[in-house]
């Protein structure tokens, strides 16, 4: 079981706060299905032999890309690949660009999870994240994806916003399960190094929400989930039952993948390559049969330190009893050691053989997870 | 001897001494071109960038004038306060100095000290005006300043440009013409004062002397006056950019000894050579056993380092005979050495070169200065450390070193620079106007009050034209409290201070916002208190940290979290742990440099 992530990295109007690799729009547009096509064959060694579970053409913004583009990539895809009708076939949209004609084509070239760029549901918000779309767009894109076939809805909200309240988060998150979608992912900003947002905060034009204000956030999004029958698998995401993400669920239960596209990531249980963040020198590579990428072999270590940082962020934890059958004990012994003292606070709970930080404790995760991982004196 | 003439360069830091030393180095071809880089003199690394020398160096020169020739010794300086007592060394040495006034910068305060010293020993002062050729050089202000200070004729000033030359060939023939050849006698018994001494791997300690009286011939069987050892002169020779072995030095000039003297501590500045045999009545006056007045404690950043440290430090005391070090250890770092220095700028030039010579990194304590504690029982202790100070109940008083310290600022500065040394509890002992706009301050100021922050202080008030040197000047009574810092309860000995009770408050409040800032936030609350005795005066909460998640982990981009998790991790193992709380390293550098 694998799956298979398509970067599209074209971009009308590059986001403030995103620091996802993307271009412009322009004429690599046209090429670029061929030039995935290209990177699969030469590339598809790397998930030999398994079945296709999961298909994410994320970005960047896929919906720049015309239907007959997907479904070329999708052929490319099930040429080489075994593709179910079970498969889940993922594209982000930006609710700027949906149409019926899209949807339409999106969903006749296999397409059947689609998720959408919202953001937030409040004007003044978008402005500020320097989105294409407004509010009603936002709203108006939800319906138009019910209404043209498409069950499996995500759909992206922001909160930790400077200019944002527990109140605006409120309006937000009701109106998001007001409508009739399967799945939430809800990101607190960060601001990070290279994008507007980063350059501001350093240079004092914008300041960053205060902590109490991210936390009540936090517990909102917590409550109201659980209210409106949503479940938190993963710190950023929830779902109703049945309807987590599939394909982003593999990037914290170390199933493989296969990223094709500039800046795109892969994962084969041994080792992880990363594309070139740089258009022309990743499709210079592959026109060249060189693919332009580095690697990192992971050791028992590594391996170990991943599989912490990833399954604790979810629901499922970590179990205990594979870990000390695939880590050596050292390793294993050492980490529970680390642990003790959350264990004693509450900050991490063992059931069933499962380690977990309890939901309530998930906004501190990064700083339990870095004293649990192993590294060498 | 009358062909000889012995002269040192006094100047302020960057009034020019070391590239007006290579201009004349230049001048009497003293070194091939393949010798020749810039600032020849400064050899160590540290004080080419520091542009300040640390240790003294001497070079001769072979000059012709008038048809005759003539040996020009230079005999280099230590260009900072904590040298003091080299500094006078080196003068005693020399009939005549260079006095070098930056004609940007005009006169500061090492200049007069040092010019004070040099005018004491009674040698001729030739006044240079350096940097004439800068658009900002004031030549004749300066000049007047110059006149002002010493009394001089107007026209006996130079004025050169070491950078372009101009001017600098006229300083050799003034040297000949009005520097006096040394005094002595070559005949009587042997009477040679070291002003220096360098370590070599491979020689050992070389020891830089001249000669008062008598003669020294290798092979001599010499003894040094204070210390009383004994040994053989394996080689004697002159100075030039190498050493030059000569069969035998005559009175007034200036030369090495190598005699096996495998430890620095055992050649002392300031004492006198002469022979086993027929040695001479009396030590050269001025010999001073010199001793560290601050002191703090040097950890490894590694623990692991520990035994490196040592060896480095036995290495740095090879060349560095003012430093001193015995073993300590602290619940919060470990083991490491209390060191012994001269003075706040020697602390730094040993830490830097620990880290550059010997790739060690060190973390320093709060540094105190050398106390003298009377006990009930009429004892005197002497405290380098606060957890030797004894306890309350048997302390009948303490003193503490107090120094004269010389200012000189311009006017405007003047309440600023004044304000500055009363609240350091200074004395105002004397003030003179050097030009209208010049004034020359003299303080009576406790030496722990200046190893803090004052230099920077000073520096800071006077827009950096303020100008300091300090001489000691005996001990007082001193109201002394141990003040503590507390985390979480647990008290870090190596944040413990001795100071003055009126600044215990003031102190500790600040200590705790300084920690506030450099300790991270962590699972909980960390408490931050100073304390003296049972008493808590300060107090500030680091709070626990309630929000620390990456948002997004997909994409696929699980190497860079990683990393960033696993860089986190390797920083908090370099932290120090003070009972459940972790300490950053910088947090106890940090303290060092408090507003």
């Amino acid at each position: 079981m694998a799956g298979i992530y398509i970067h599209v990295p074209f971009c009308k109007k590059k986001c403030l706060y995103c620091d996802f690799y993307s271009i412009g729009t322009s004429s690599k547009i046209s090429q670029y299905p061929i030039l995935i096509e290209k990177e699969l064959s030469l590339r598809k060694n790397f998930i030999a032999n398994q079945r296709i579970d999961t298909i994410y053409f994320g970005g960047g913004t896929p919906s720049q890309l015309e239907p007959l583009q997907i479904d070329y990539m999708l052929k490319s895809i099930s040429k080489e690949f075994y593709i179910s009708h079970d498969t889940e076939i993922t594209i982000e949209v930006n609710p700027d660009d949906i149409s019926e004609e899209l949807l339409q084509g999106y969903r006749l070239a296999g397409v059947n999870r689609i998720s959408i760029g919202i953001q937030s549901f409040i004007d003044d918000e978008l402005l500020f994240l320097g989105r294409r779309h407004n509010a009603q767009a936002a709203e108006q894109s939800v319906i138009l994806a019910l209404n043209n076939g498409f069950k499996n809805i995500s759909i992206d909200l922001i909160y930790g916003l400077p200019n944002s309240s527990i109140d605006s988060w409120r309006y937000s998150l009701e109106k998001a399960f007001s409508l009739n979608i399967k799945h939430l992912s809800c990101y607190h900003l960060t601001y990070e190094e290279g994008t507007v947002f980063g350059r501001r905060l350093k240079n004092k034009k914008i300041e960053e929400i205060d902590e109490s204000i991210s936390i009540q956030q936090f517990d909102l999004l917590r409550e109201l989930s659980i209210k409106t029958g949503f479940t938190q698998y993963e710190i950023s995401n929830l779902a109703k039952e049945n309807y987590h993400s599939r394909h982003n669920t593999s990037y914290w239960q170390g199933i493989s993948y296969l990223g094709l596209g500039p800046a795109a990531h892969s994962y084969n249980g041994d080792k992880r390559e990363w594309n070139s963040s740089s258009y022309n020198d990743w499709a210079q590579g592959i026109e060249s049969e060189k693919p332009a990428l580095e690697y990192e072999i992971l050791d028992e270590q590594t391996k170990f330190n991943e599989l912490l940082l990833t399954h604790l962020r979810t629901i499922w934890g970590l179990n205990l009893l594979s870990l000390k059958k695939d880590f050596n004990k050292t390793l294993v012994n050492q980490m529970l050691k680390s642990a003790e003292p959350y264990l004693k606070t509450g900050k991490l709970s063992i059931v069933d053989d499962c380690l977990r930080i309890p939901s309530k404790y998930l906004f501190t995760s990064d700083g339990i997870i870095g004293e649990l991982i192993q590294i060498d004196d | 001897m009358d062909n000889i003439r012995n002269f040192c360069i006094i100047a302020h830091i960057d009034h020019g001494k070391s590239t007006l030393a290579d201009r004349l180095l230049d001048l009497t071809h003293t070194l091939t071109e393949r010798e020749s880089q810039n600032q020849v003199l400064d050899s160590m690394e540290l004080e080419r960038e520091k542009g300040i020398t640390i240790k003294s160096h001497a070079i001769q020169m072979e000059y012709v004038y008038e048809g005759t020739n003539y040996l020009l010794n230079l005999i280099d300086t230590p260009g900072h306060v904590d040298f003091s007592y080299e500094v006078s060394r080196a003068i005693a040495s020399c009939e005549g100095a260079l006095l070098i006034v930056d004609a940007t910068q005009g006169i500061q305060a090492q200049t007069i000290s040092n010019l004070y010293l040099a005018l004491n020993h009674d040698l001729e002062i030739i006044p240079v005006v350096n940097k004439i050729d800068m658009d900002a050089a004031m030549v004749e202000d300066v000049k007047d300043q110059i006149v002002d200070l010493i009394g001089c004729k107007r026209d006996t000033i130079l004025s050169v440009s070491a950078k372009t030359g101009e001017g600098v060939p006229a300083i050799l023939d003034e040297i000949i013409k009005r520097v006096k050849p040394p005094q002595g006698d070559s005949e009587a018994p042997l009477q040679a004062l070291i002003f220096d001494s360098v370590f070599n791997q491979f020689r050992g300690i070389i020891a830089y002397f001249k000669i008062f009286n008598g003669t020294i011939k290798k092979g001599d069987k010499v003894k040094f006056f204070n210390t009383g050892q004994e040994y053989e002169a394996d080689e004697v020779g002159i100075l030039r950019l190498k050493l030059v072995p000569r069969g035998s030095l005559n009175a007034g000039n200036v030369g090495y000894i190598i005699s096996g003297i495998k430890e620095s501590k055992e050649v002392k500045v300031g004492d006198t050579i002469t022979h086993i045999e027929r040695p001479c009545d009396k030590a050269i006056d001025g010999f001073a056993d010199v001793k560290p007045m601050v002191f703090a404690g040097l950890y490894p950043v590694d623990a692991d380092e520990y035994e490196d440290l040592r060896a480095s430090l036995d290495k740095l005391r090879l060349n560095d005979a003012s430093l001193t070090y015995e073993p300590e250890s602290s619940l919060a770092l470990g083991f490491g050495f209390r060191c012994g220095f001269l003075g706040l700028l020697h602390m730094e030039i040993v830490q830097e070169r620990l880290y550059r010579e010997f790739d060690i990194d060190v973390i320093t304590t709060v540094p105190n200065v050398s106390y003298k504690v009377h006990t009930t029982k009429g004892e005197i202790i002497e405290v380098h450390n606060p957890s030797g100070l004894p306890a309350p109940t048997v302390i009948d008083h303490i003193e503490e070193p107090v120094i004269n310290a010389q200012v000189i600022t311009k006017s405007e500065y003047l309440g600023g620079v004044m304000k500055l040394c009363i609240d350091k509890r200074g004395i105002l002992k004397n003030q003179v106007f050097l030009t209208s706009d010049r004034v020359e301050l003299t303080f009576r100021l406790p030496l722990s009050d200046i190893v803090f922050d004052f230099y920077d202080k000073l520096k800071s008030i006077s827009r950096g034209y303020a100008s300091f040197d300090y001489h000691l000047d005996g001990f007082q009574t001193a109201t002394l409290v141990k003040l503590d810092i507390l985390l979480n309860g647990e008290m870090v000995d190596a944040l413990s201070s001795l100071i003055h009770r009126d600044y215990a408050y003031d102190f500790g409040r600040k200590m705790c916002e300084k920690l506030r800032e450099l300790i991270p936030r962590q699972q909980f609350d960390i408490a931050i208190q100073a304390a003296i005795g049972a008493k808590i005066i300060a107090r500030e909460t680091v709070k626990a940290l309630r929000k620390d998640v990456t948002a997004k982990c997909y994409g696929g981009d699980i190497t860079r979290k990683r990393k960033l998790l696993e860089k986190q991790k390797k920083g908090k193992k370099r932290m120090r742990q003070i009972g459940t709380v972790e300490v950053p390293q910088e947090a106890f550098l940090a303290v060092l440099k408090m507003d």
